[in-house]
């Protein structure tokens, strides 16, 4: 090792050291604090005990929630209605509706809001139905536990990392070399002389995007369809069973109605997930090649080309799409609680 | 668990998922096994492309594809090598990731917890309000909460010019990251814990206040040793989205790269078309190592969490 090399590993681990020990602190300093706050209102007895107790227990968590969530959701509310372009910025008016109308009628923006119902129209119909397929037949096994994590596996990958892997799937080399890439030696070997840069034509692009997605969340999907199909009681199946319902019919006219519920909770928090998602696209085209979704755009509004305002409408927009699902979701996780 | 039961109690009929599970046993059909296994070797393919190319040598993974490992193997550990002692390598940026992931797990499971207790245990007036309240902001999307923070970080918070909260100084810091995921978590974090809390046995905590407890000791004594479940569960979900976060990172690590994340590291070598293409397969398979170890470890805990019904963002 030279000594430039040397210098520079102990640089990095010096700073290592550094950040560790930060985090150390960090997290010492935390729990020491807490400790000293409980022994000290500990003293505390008789009436004032219980308002203390409150006020320790509670007040951090409604502190930070006011902070991080409801000031600032307030906050671009507010700002979707001006022409704000950078952060902190002193001077801007109020413009009424304009980014609103700005983002149904730009023809590239509205372009991206189309693609974004693209994704949620297929994202999770796909994955739900993928899942519900693994278990199904997982369910079957005697030894399923095999399937069932390879399925679910990609569940603890980044979507950076998805992006990466799946490069080495996509990648595109002139024919006439060897192939670096997954599906054009695979389609090549059927017989397709010439396949295309995949992540450059459009709106194929976009299509083998949706599938990383799937890819992450069918196991998802697999997980809870498959607790729910465990839970519907034995009697139930055994009875149609002796009505002489298998397979397809089984599946159709008894183990589908009695999970509806949990497919509909998974459906749509799957469709939150792809609303929300933006790490995908932003690694793997940036948006561009006609790629473009909502939440990235919306990033690169606020962070990028300094359109806070418009950036901001985009993501009320979201906002208000998110809304129904979440309390479709909510309404049907408690009805199920409730026949529990 | 359902073993014991079962081998203890041999001479009781199967009940529920048991006897669910020895039905479901007598019609498992080598199809099923079959098309399971295929899709699973399906779902599988991607990584194991990524980790092939990982060792092998530069040449060989620049210029084939990673199936031709199958037919001349080459082994380097070079890209490994590059990727950990290169200046703009994954070193610190798994560090990084570390470091800005464990406070980021920590703190909210013990403000979320407290949060939880008091609102099972602590009876006072409007505290349905605040539960379903902190439940309810789970729909706000994170991408609503990005812009006002960070002007909170660097500025404060003003209104009409009057400075109501200043700014905590930690711009620029590992802590505006700690602080900003422990924020977005506590909707879920408070949700969960709360209902698993709420559901410890009230003998014991009333035992607790006859014996001269006070809330602050049972929450310190009994909730937390009997709510470990639930934190384990909530924990890996944490640690998985923190680990994995790249918009939180994005946003508020800035563009120093000493302060990046693996997530932020790898976005930018994929960004770089070219330039550092040989080191992609190494550094993305350091990027999914840890969750992925993380993940299957406690695979369990993860699932329980998943099931409790949750929509994270």
């Amino acid at each position: 090792m030279s000594a430039l090399h040397l210098a520079l590993a102990s640089n990095v681990a010096g700073q290592a050291a550094t950040t560790l020990l930060g985090v150390v602190e960090a997290v010492g300093g935390f729990v020491a604090i807490l400790f000293i706050v409980f022994y000290v209102a500990g003293r505390a007895t008789g009436r004032l005990q219980k308002p203390i107790a409150l006020i320790i227990c509670l007040g951090p968590a409604l502190l930070l929630v006011a902070i991080g969530l409801v000031i600032p959701a307030i906050t671009t509310i507010i700002n979707s209605f001006t022409n704000q372009q950078f952060l902190g910025q002193q001077k801007f008016k109020y413009i009424g509706l304009k980014n609103y109308v700005y983002a149904f009628t730009d023809p590239a923006t509205q372009q991206t809001i189309l693609r974004t119902v693209l994704w949620l129209l297929i994202v999770p119909a796909v994955s739900v139905g993928a899942g519900l397929l693994v278990a199904l037949l997982v369910d079957r096994m005697k030894h399923p536990s095999g399937p069932k994590t390879m399925v679910f596996l990609p569940t603890a990958i980044s979507f950076v990392g998805a992006a990466v892997i799946w490069n080495y799937v996509y990648n595109y080399k002139d024919p006439s070399l060897p192939q670096t890439g997954l599906l054009s030696q695979v389609v090549m070997a059927f017989g397709w002389r010439n396949p295309p840069n995949w992540m450059l034509t459009s709106p194929l692009n976009t299509f083998l995007m949706m599938v990383i997605l799937i890819w992450i969340q069918a196991g998802f999907a697999m997980v809870v369809l498959g607790a729910a199909l465990k839970a519907i009681p034995e009697e139930v199946i055994e009875s149609a069973r002796m009505d002489g319902a298998s397979g397809w019919r089984l599946f159709r006219t008894i183990q589908v109605p009695m999970i509806r519920g949990t497919i509909v909770v998974v459906l749509t928090t799957v469709m939150i997930t792809t609303l929300k998602v933006f790490d995908i696209v932003f690694t793997m085209t940036n948006g561009n090649f006609s790629t473009d979704i909502l939440a990235r755009r919306m990033f690169s509004d606020m962070f990028v080309t300094s359109q806070v305002g418009r950036g901001s409408a985009l993501a009320v927009i979201l906002f208000i799409a998110v809304i129904p699902l979440v309390f479709y979701n909510v309404r049907v996780l408690r009805r199920e609680r409730e026949i529990r | 668990m359902t073993t014991v039961t079962s081998s203890t109690d041999v001479s009781k009929p199967l009940h529920g998922a048991e006897a669910v599970q020895a039905v479901r046993r007598r019609f498992s059909t080598p199809m099923a096994s079959f098309f399971a296994v295929l899709i699973g070797l399906l779902w599988t393919i991607p990584t194991l492309g990524l980790f092939i190319n990982s060792f092998r040598s530069k040449e060989d993974a620049a210029t084939t594809g990673w199936w031709m490992f199958f037919v001349h193997p080459t082994f380097s550990l070079d890209g490994y090598h590059q990727v950990l002692t290169g200046s703009g390598g994954m070193l610190m940026p798994l560090v990084n990731s570390l470091a800005i992931t464990i406070p980021a797990t920590i703190i909210p499971i013990f403000i979320a917890s407290m949060a939880g207790y008091a609102i099972a245990w602590l009876p006072f007036r409007g505290r349905d309000v605040v539960f379903f309240g902190i439940f309810a902001l789970q729909v706000v999307p994170l991408q609503m909460a990005l812009v006002p923070l960070q002007q909170y970080y660097v500025h404060g918070l003003r209104v009409a010019g009057v400075t109501i909260l200043p700014s905590p100084h930690i711009n620029g810091t590992l802590a505006q990251i700690w602080l900003s995921h422990t924020m977005f978590s506590l909707p879920l974090a408070v949700f969960l814990l709360h209902n698993f809390i709420a559901q410890l046995p009230t003998s014991v905590m009333e035992a607790a206040r006859i014996d001269g407890a006070s809330h602050l000791r049972i929450f310190r004594s009994i909730v937390l040793p009997l709510s470990m479940p639930a934190i384990a569960s909530f924990s890996i979900f944490q640690f998985l989205w923190v680990w994995n976060d790249l918009l939180v990172a994005k946003v508020f690590g800035g563009s120093d790269p000493a302060m990046q994340p693996v997530t932020a590291r790898m976005q930018n070598l994929v960004g770089n078309y070219g330039a550092h293409q040989e080191l992609l397969a190494p550094a993305g398979f350091l990027t999914i190592v840890v969750p992925v170890i993380v993940f299957l470890a406690l695979q369990r805990y993860f699932v329980r969490g998943l099931l409790a019904g949750s929509v994270k963002g």
